[in-house]
C-alpha cells in the first residue's frame, strides 16, 4: 500500500509538472480529490481520486485477481493500460469471438456496463463474472484509469 | 337456409378452423425454433464461461505443482498443498464433463513453465511468499465462482457454488497458516 502511495505521489508530481492544470479540492463526500483538466476523459492524463485508487487496488486483487494480472495474460487478458484501450486488442491473448468483434473503447461507462453484466454487454464472452456493487466497480475502474495515466506519464 | 349457403358456411368454418390450426402450428414452429436458438445460444455461452473456469482450475493445479516442487515448503505444507491440488483436479474433471456434455471442447492446459511465468513464480523466495500467492489465487477463485453464477445457466449454479465453497475453504486454511485475523464482517466473498 505504501508503494502505491509513493507511485501516486510521483504520478501527481508528473501531472502537476506537465502542461495540464491540476488543483486539489474536496468532493461532496468529503474526500480529497485531484482534479486534472485535460482534453476530457478520452485522453490521458485522466482525473483520478487517490483514495479510490488505493481502495481500487485492494479490490482489484480480491475481485479480479483470480483470473487477471496487470502484466501477464492469465485466464483473462492483462489489465495494465486497459483504460482507454480498444476492447479485444491485447497481444498474445486468445479472445472469444464476442470480444474480438466488440467495437468498444474501455472508459468509465463501458467498463462499468461490462462489469455489471459482461454477457449482456458482449454475448458469448468467456467472462461471466459480474460485480454488483457500484462503489466497488467505481473504485476498480479508478485504479485501472490511474494505471493508464501513470503509463502515459512515464512514456512522455 | 339454402343448400348453397350451407356449403359456404361449412367452407368458412372449415377454412377458419384450418387457419387456426395453421396459425397454431406456425406459431409452435416459430416458438420452437426460437427456443432451440435460445437454448443453443445459452449452451454456447455456458461453454465459454465453463471453459474459463477450466482454465482457472488448470492454473490452480499448476500453481500447487510449482509450489510442491519449489523446495520452499515444509513437508507438512506440501501434503496440504497436494490435497488442495486434488480438489482442483476434481473441479477440472467436473467442468470438463460439463463442457463435453454441452457439445464443447474443453480448454487445454498450458505448459508448467508458462504458468510459472504468468504467476511470477521466480519471485517466490520462501514459504510465506508461496502461501500468500496461494491465498490470493484461492480467494480470487472463490470470488470468481460466486461472481459468475448469475451468468451461468441454472443447471450449473449448484456446481459453481460448490466450487466456490471449496476455494473459500482453501483460502481460510491458508489465511490461518499465514496468521491473518478472522474477518469481522460477514459476507467475506462475492
Amino acid at each position: 500500500m505504501k508503494k502505491l502511495s509513493n507511485v501516486i505521489l510521483c504520478f501527481s508530481v508528473v501531472l502537476i509538472s506537465s502542461s495540464v492544470v491540476a488543483k486539489d479540492s474536496v468532493n461532496s463526500s468529503g474526500r480529497e480529490i485531484t482534479q486534472v483538466t485535460s482534453q476530457g476523459d478520452s485522453v490521458p492524463p485522466y482525473a483520478v481520486s487517490e483514495q479510490l485508487v488505493v481502495k481500487g487496488e485492494e479490490l482489484y486483487k480480491r475481485r479480479c485477481g483470480g483470473c487477471h494480472s496487470l502484466d501477464n495474460n492469465r485466464i483473462g487478458p492483462r489489465h495494465r493500460d486497459v483504460y482507454g484501450r480498444k476492447a479485444g486488442t491485447v497481444a498474445d491473448y486468445k479472445y472469444s469471438k464476442a470480444l474480438r468483434n466488440l467495437d468498444v473503447i474501455w472508459t468509465d461507462q463501458t467498463l462499468d456496463e461490462w462489469l455489471v453484466n459482461p454477457t449482456a454487454f458482449a454475448k458469448g464472452t468467456s467472462m461471466g463474472f459480474r460485480l454488483k456493487k457500484a462503489d466497488e466497480r467505481h473504485a476498480i475502474i479508478e485504479y485501472l484509469k490511474f494505471l493508464s495515466s501513470a503509463s502515459s506519464a512515464n512514456a512522455q | 337456409m339454402s343448400n348453397n349457403s350451407m356449403i359456404l358456411s361449412s367452407r368458412r368454418a372449415f377454412l377458419g378452423a384450418t387457419g387456426k390450426t395453421l396459425s397454431a402450428t406456425a406459431l409452435a414452429m416459430v416458438v420452437g425454433s426460437n427456443i432451440k436458438t435460445a437454448a443453443a445460444a445459452d449452451a454456447s455461452q455456458d461453454i465459454e464461461i465453463l471453459n474459463a473456469a477450466i482454465a482457472l482450475e488448470h492454473e490452480g493445479i499448476a500453481a500447487y505443482q510449482i509450489a510442491a516442487t519449489s523446495g520452499l515448503l515444509d513437508p507438512a505444507v506440501v501434503d496440504i498443498g497436494v490435497t488442495f491440488q486434488g480438489h482442483h483436479k476434481g473441479h477440472r474433471d467436473v467442468l470438463v464433463k460439463a463442457v463435453e456434455t454441452l457439445g464443447g471442447k474443453p480448454a487445454e492446459e498450458k505448459s508448467l513453465g508458462a504458468y510459472a511465468a504468468d504467476l511470477k513464480a521466480s519471485s517466490l523466495k520462501n514459504q510465506v511468499d508461496v502461501l500468500r500467492l496461494a491465498l490470493d489465487l484461492e480467494r480470487g477463485a472463490a470470488n470468481a465462482y460466486l461472481g459468475l453464477i448469475p451468468s451461468l445457466g441454472p443447471d450449473y449454479h449448484q456446481v459453481a457454488a460448490q466450487m466456490a465453497g471449496d476455494e473459500a475453504f482453501h483460502a481460510a486454511i491458508l489465511a490461518n497458516a499465514l496468521g491473518q485475523p478472522i474477518p469481522k464482517a460477514a459476507l467475506m466473498f462475492g
